[in-house]
């Protein structure tokens, strides 16, 4: 079905920068995702404190959503957002406290976090929104099936806007493209225009 | 013209036995699944839960012919698949999807023990291994969102069929019993020691349990069973208030059930039962309490299945709501098993005995942690 929406914004964080539309709004020379992250979270001027008590994946799907929420005022927005590597990073976390008994410790602040829709949650959160929340994981970036998704919520659901696409943190590494999908935007919302603004930078 | 969507060709895999005809026998007569476990492996102490034989399933799994080695959870689920996908007598064709619902997949090869590498622990190599099995032509589609990942994957497989993307999506769910899930939740303090009693004012926690499921959605009316029902609508929203608890004013339960209810385009009134999600925390069941009565279906016979199979996590929502299409095809209200006295601050019509009913409609709800919450209504197709 061809369709009938389009995208608004959209931004990257990947090898230690920050850009919207393609434009660079932050950059550090810091490569480490812990030091980057703060860095990005202080150039933003954020002042949030439960942001610290999160875990990677939910600290770069917050700064990236930030970014593209921060100026906006409709709340019917649903979140579509989907990786490879799900939680694992933080399944990693609280599966080596629990693999001896000689030293177990689980915790309730880590095992929250072994879902990867916490981040939607986080978001929801900050931003107030009472909406559609999807979490998916495929192989790659998948913008055919999340292109077709987006669409069906946009056309069925209450939904007035989806912000989506895809958060990746595992073994250190990190990618993220999230962008807003409406009625009305800049860019055509396609499989093929998706791919392209995905590998933009 | 946008297609409608029903659920056809289902089959449960669990404690109960290899196909749902086994559960819902043993459900009408009151039977739980759930029995005291002890391994300490999983869990120091012994804890109650319900699990799938391991003996019956392999040899199960040995008559699917497999071509590689799979892990526990892909055996079930492949066993529960391969049934419907038979039952159906469908040809795979690249109209056809896979949707995989699950919270932890393989979560289990993170543990030293464990023979399979950790690649295995990717949903999108677990989406892939049931895919080729099957010879699927499309990529598997994998829903993780916690616990509502069950209902939510039928209201994305109507979505994707609404939208054009397939004409019929297998919807599969499961998820394991393993010593990362019970040591989490045993970190919260959730758990149960006795079998789980769900809106019970004697209730002291969850059991966690393990299924696979799976159903056939279809817009082909050609290809229903006598317990098919049409989706007539669904919504999720979140909670925006706690990544862990439940909201204090039931919020995103309330506005998923209205929201379907309009969807739908129908009243409170209309709908004939609730097959809730009732896990037997504290604050789970008072929230839904308070989320039913700001919607208008405090009247409604509810029932939770957890006394039964438990909490199956992201299989749960598939799980209940197969349950459901068969309560209402036997036009029965199953009792919500370990109920015995109200303990939520708002009225809940539970259901205490199983009871003939004439059914037509039901709401099925389920909310989990991140905040989210998905409702969604069927209605019987056959008579």
């Amino acid at each position: 079905m061809n369709s009938s929406f389009q995208i608004e914004r959209f931004c990257h964080i990947r090898n230690h920068r920050i850009s919207v539309n393609g434009e660079m709004l932050f950059e550090t020379p810091e490569t480490d995702f812990a030091a980057f992250i703060k860095a990005s979270y202080k150039s933003l001027g954020l002042s949030y404190s439960k942001f610290f008590k999160m875990d990677n994946l939910s600290k770069l799907a917050f700064i990236a959503a930030d970014i593209l929420l921060k100026n906006e005022t409709e709340k019917k927005i649903a979140l579509v957002f989907s990786n490879r590597g799900s939680s694992l990073d933080t399944d990693r976390k609280h599966q080596e406290s629990i693999e001896n008994t000689a030293d177990f410790y689980p915790s309730p602040a880590v095992f929250v976090y072994t879902l990867p829709n916490i981040c939607l949650g986080e978001i929801s959160i900050k931003h107030e929104l009472h909406s559609e929340n999807a979490f998916f994981i495929f192989d790659s970036f998948n913008p055919s099936e999340l292109q077709a998704y987006c669409s069906s919520l946009l056309r069925t659901s209450n939904s007035e806007k989806v912000l989506c696409g895809w958060v990746d943190y595992d073994k250190g590494k990190y990618d993220a493209f999230l962008y807003v999908v409406a009625k009305n935007g800049i860019f055509a919302h396609t499989s093929e225009e998706l791919t392209r603004l995905y590998q933009t930078i | 013209m946008m297609s409608n969507s029903y659920l056809s060709h289902n089959t449960i895999v669990s404690a109960y036995g290899f196909d749902s005809a086994n559960a819902i026998h043993q459900i009408s007569n009151e039977v739980s699944g759930l029995q005291l476990t002890e391994d300490p492996t999983i869990l120091p102490q012994p804890f109650f839960s319900s699990r799938v034989s391991g003996e019956a399933l392999e040899e199960k799994y040995d008559l699917l012919n497999p071509q590689e080695r799979h892990t526990r959870l892909e055996k079930m689920l492949l066993v529960s698949l391969s049934k419907t996908i038979s039952a159906s007598n469908m040809e795979l064709t690249d109209r056809v999807g896979l949707l995989i619902s699950t919270t932890k997949g393989n979560i289990d090869v993170l543990e030293q023990k464990s023979p399979f590498p950790e690649e295995r622990a990717y949903l999108s190599a677990l989406g892939a291994t049931i895919q080729r099995h099957f010879g699927f032509q499309n990529q598997a589609i994998v829903l993780s969102n916690a616990c509502v990942s069950g209902v939510l994957a039928i209201a994305v497989a109507k979505r994707y069929i609404s939208e054009g993307r397939f004409d019929h999506v297998f919807v599969v769910g499961g998820d394991l019993v393993t010593q990362f899930i019970l040591s989490g939740f045993n970190a919260f303090q959730a758990l149960s020691d006795t079998p789980c009693r769900p809106y019970c004012k004697t209730r002291s926690g969850i059991n966690i349990g393990e299924v696979a499921a799976s159903v056939l959605v279809t817009n082909d009316t050609s290809n229903l069973v006598a317990e098919s029902v049409k989706v007539l609508g669904e919504a999720s929203c979140n909670d925006a208030n706690h990544i862990s608890g439940p909201s204090r004013t039931g919020e995103g339960l309330f506005r998923s059930a209205t929201n379907a209810l309009h969807q739908a385009h129908l009243q409170a009134d209309e709908i004939d039962y609730i097959s809730a999600h009732g896990t037997a925390t504290l604050f789970n069941d008072e929230m839904e309490a308070i989320a039913f009565n700001r919607a208008g279906l405090q009247e409604t016979p509810l029932n939770s299945l957890k006394g039964y199979f438990g909490h199956t996590l992201g299989a749960s929502g598939l799980l209940e709501t197969i349950i459901g299409m068969h309560s209402l095809h036997q036009n029965t209200l199953f009792a919500s098993k370990g109920f015995q006295e109200l303990g939520v601050s708002r009225p809940l019509n539970i259901i205490e005995r199983t009871t003939k009913k004439p059914i037509k409609t039901f709401l099925k709800t389920a909310s989990g942690f991140g905040g989210c919450n998905t409702a969604a209504i069927f209605q019987k197709v056959g008579d």
